[in-house]
């Protein structure tokens, strides 16, 4: 079974050249292996400037990295024939966060969603297009009397985010890669949609990385959680015990912040950076650590490496130094397989290899 | 001139658990009413809204898009440009109706008694001037004499009290990250200690850590002065951590105010139950719930209750009767024929 898509120790880094002051290092050493079978869910949260971004372009082949690869079965997205090209582009499907760039602004909403039925072949009469558009787009929350035959700058950013994941819908690729797909969709209507998403993986297998700023939600739909904090995994594994229970201090500090809707969790109060870290320089040791409330010594001289804290989950953080190692290639090793029995709480030697069978 | 000026030191007490209550109106807003006359026919944003705003308190008013939040607003400051218009409608601020209020007049109030943060705060600032002489700037439009020592200490004290260093007074906009920006426009908005901040959406571009950072200074900031401070938005997560008191706007309306701990333990309006049970929560995982259908288009709302079309609970007089906004427990409104029926029976 060939691995769907894999980064495989990826670098990006933005500007730079002969000034190296410039260098903007947006996502260092990143791995990550989507198989085919099973499906799942995969999350990738950060706030601005963590690099998720970087990495779905990455991933969708719109920018190449800087030093590793981004492998489509295997072969790099550098050396794809034309062909492969295409079967990429139609196995690996993108939401944006604002899609209107994506859209011809001179075409109609119609022209978006037909092009993909008819150039991939998924429908064999204007009937049924027809008809699994309007399934599509109700799925959604639009109407389509409402939506059809307008052009893109008649829609707000919501709905025409919404007319992306109708096309994903309809299209049924492989995997889908959705950076901020409902960021600017109603709560009320961001379940429902999100909700189709899972769906889509649930019954017809499509797999789905999900690129968000928003834990709450990530926690909600995904198998296994990557915290990224300035283009490096903070922390990553099984989505029940990193939110439940956060490791990594900046892990901590996100959950903190989450505006609870319950006032009597009210918002705790940021932990000031220790003495130590308060002299960290973020370019040498670890990222986080001038913000750090625990920052040590050893923080200001190397980037933590993963550490394997509990079978399914990985902490970049010295506070665990005594957990085993995990090379970051081997991310994924510390994932949950959904659809295999899954661990009720993963703590560290309680669950062994068996139960990740992939 | 003293009473608008910036007293360090001069911190009030932590004030009790519920702040707003006995505590006098500072700003009653009644059947507001604001159209937008497009070529399609006038949407009636904001449909007959009332509310009122103690001293000192936090008010949310939470809505979905095109609720009508954000025309609330832009009403309060006579900010509604054409096609808009405001229709109907009285807002008293102190017992003055603002909303008849001449331009010039208009003028003067904004930012000495009632100032606006809006979602796009940041980009409001003028990228090519520095801090301090946007903050003069200011001054000197609400006819303050500003002589230059004085107004150096005053700025310090203000950067310093919303968590800003003396150098940014120096600076411009663009070497300020978002989060630093939004702290400048709150400075400039509490420079002249208004009775009312309107925050519409304060935060929305900002990321979580920062944004617990700005609201908790938000907080602390009308705490000191003793200001009342709208809060509007979307994030009912937000209104839970922010507010005492929460209304919740659907298609134009006003259909529940209560306590913030009263609305999210027992929210007494379909639709605000519905949007209660459709946030995701990290305590249960697995639960996503919308609503079902969507807002009513408001160029053609429908007859009787605006919501009915969605509600689960929908009764023959909710197609035609519009339910009122009326006190039905104590200290909780609510626009809904259910609770009617209740008072019948009991």
């Amino acid at each position: 079974m060939t691995t769907l898509l894999e980064a495989r120790k990826v670098t990006k880094v933005y500007g730079g050249g002969l000034f190296r002051r410039d260098r903007t290092v947006a996502l260092e050493d990143f791995s990550l292996r989507i198989e085919p079978e099973p499906p799942s869910i995969t999350a990738i949260v950060g706030e601005s400037g963590s690099g998720k971004t970087t990495l779905a372009r990455l991933l969708l082949g719109m920018t190449m990295p800087t030093a590793g690869a981004i492998l489509y079965q295997g072969k790099d997205l550098r050396t794809l024939s034309r062909r492969e090209w295409r079967a990429f582009r139609r196995d690996v499907q993108a939401i944006f966060q604002d899609p209107y760039e994506v859209y011809n602004p001179f075409y109609r909403i119609d022209h978006v969603l037909h092009t993909p039925l008819k150039k991939f072949g998924l429908v064999k009469s204007e009937r049924e297009a027809q008809q699994r558009i309007v399934e599509a787009l109700q799925a959604v929350g639009l109407r389509p009397e409402e939506t059809l035959g307008r052009y893109p700058h008649q829609l707000s950013g919501g709905q025409r985010q919404r007319v992306m994941v109708a096309r994903a819908l309809l299209v049924r690729p492989r995997l889908i890669i959705a950076d901020e797909p409902v960021s600017m969709v109603d709560a009320s209507l961001r379940a429902t949609i999100l909700d189709s998403l899972r769906a889509l993986t649930r019954d017809f297998g499509v797999s789905l990385i999900y690129i968000t700023h928003d834990l709450i939600t990530a926690y909600q739909i995904s198998d296994n959680i990557i915290v990224l904090y300035r283009g490096s995994v903070a922390e990553a594994g099984h989505a029940e015990p990193v939110v439940q229970e956060p490791q990594h201090p900046y892990t901590r500090l996100l959950i903190g912040s989450i505006p609870l809707p319950d006032p009597d969790r009210a918002w705790s109060e940021e932990q000031e950076p220790s003495e130590i870290g308060r002299l960290a320089d973020a370019s040498t040791g670890c990222t986080f650590a001038n913000r750090c409330p625990y920052a040590m010594e050893m923080c200001l001289e190397r980037h933590p490496p993963l550490y394997q804290t509990e079978r399914y989950r990985v902490t970049a953080c010295y506070l665990y130094r005594e957990s085993p190692l995990l090379a970051s290639e081997h991310l994924d090793e510390a994932f949950v397989r959904p659809g295999v029995a899954g661990p009720a709480v993963a703590t560290s030697g309680a669950a062994d290899d068996s139960t990740a069978g992939a | 001139m003293s009473d608008t000026s910036l007293r360090m030191g001069q911190t009030r007490p932590e004030p009790a658990a519920r702040p707003w209550e006995g505590a006098e109106i500072v700003l009653g807003v009644r059947d507001l009413r604001v159209s937008y006359y497009t070529p399609r026919g006038p949407v009636r944003a904001v449909n007959g809204v009332s509310f009122t705003l103690r001293r000192g308190e936090a008010f949310g008013l939470v809505g979905e898009s095109g609720s009508g939040k954000s025309t609330i607003a832009l009403s309060l400051l006579q900010l509604i440009k054409p096609p808009g218009r405001i229709e109907g409608g009285q807002a008293l601020l102190d017992g003055k109706d603002i909303l008849s209020l001449s331009e010039e007049e208009m003028r003067r109030l904004r930012l000495a008694e009632i100032a606006l943060i809006t979602q796009g705060a940041m980009n409001s600032l003028n990228p090519v001037m520095r801090i301090r002489d946007q903050i003069i700037d200011a001054w000197r439009d609400h006819g303050e004499p500003v002589n230059c020592r004085e107004a150096e200490d005053r700025i310090r004290d203000l950067l310093r009290w919303v968590g800003l260093r003396p150098e940014v007074a120096r600076m411009y906009p663009h070497e300020l990250s978002g989060g630093m920006k939004q702290r400048a426009v709150i400075a400039i908005a509490i420079s002249m200690r208004p009775k009312v901040i309107i925050a519409d959406e304060p935060t929305s571009a900002l990321d979580v850590v920062v944004q617990r950072q700005i609201m908790q200074t938000l907080r602390r900031i009308q705490r000191e002065l003793g200001a009342a401070v709208i809060l509007i938005g979307h994030d009912m997560g937000l209104m839970a951590q922010f507010v005492d008191r929460l209304g919740v706007m659907y298609a134009g309306k006003v259909v529940e105010v209560s306590p913030v701990r009263d609305i999210f333990k027992d929210p007494l309006h379909p639709y605000t139950q519905l949007l209660i049970a459709s946030l995701p929560s990290l305590a249960r995982k697995g639960q996503l719930q919308g609503i079902p259908g969507l807002p009513p288009s408001l160029l053609s709302p429908p007859p009787g209750c605006p919501f009915h079309p969605r509600c689960p609970f929908v009764m023959d007089r909710c197609r035609v009767a519009v339910p009122l906004l009326e006190l039905k427990r104590p200290n909780r409104l609510v626009a809904c024929h259910l609770y009617e029926r209740d008072e019948e029976q009991a």
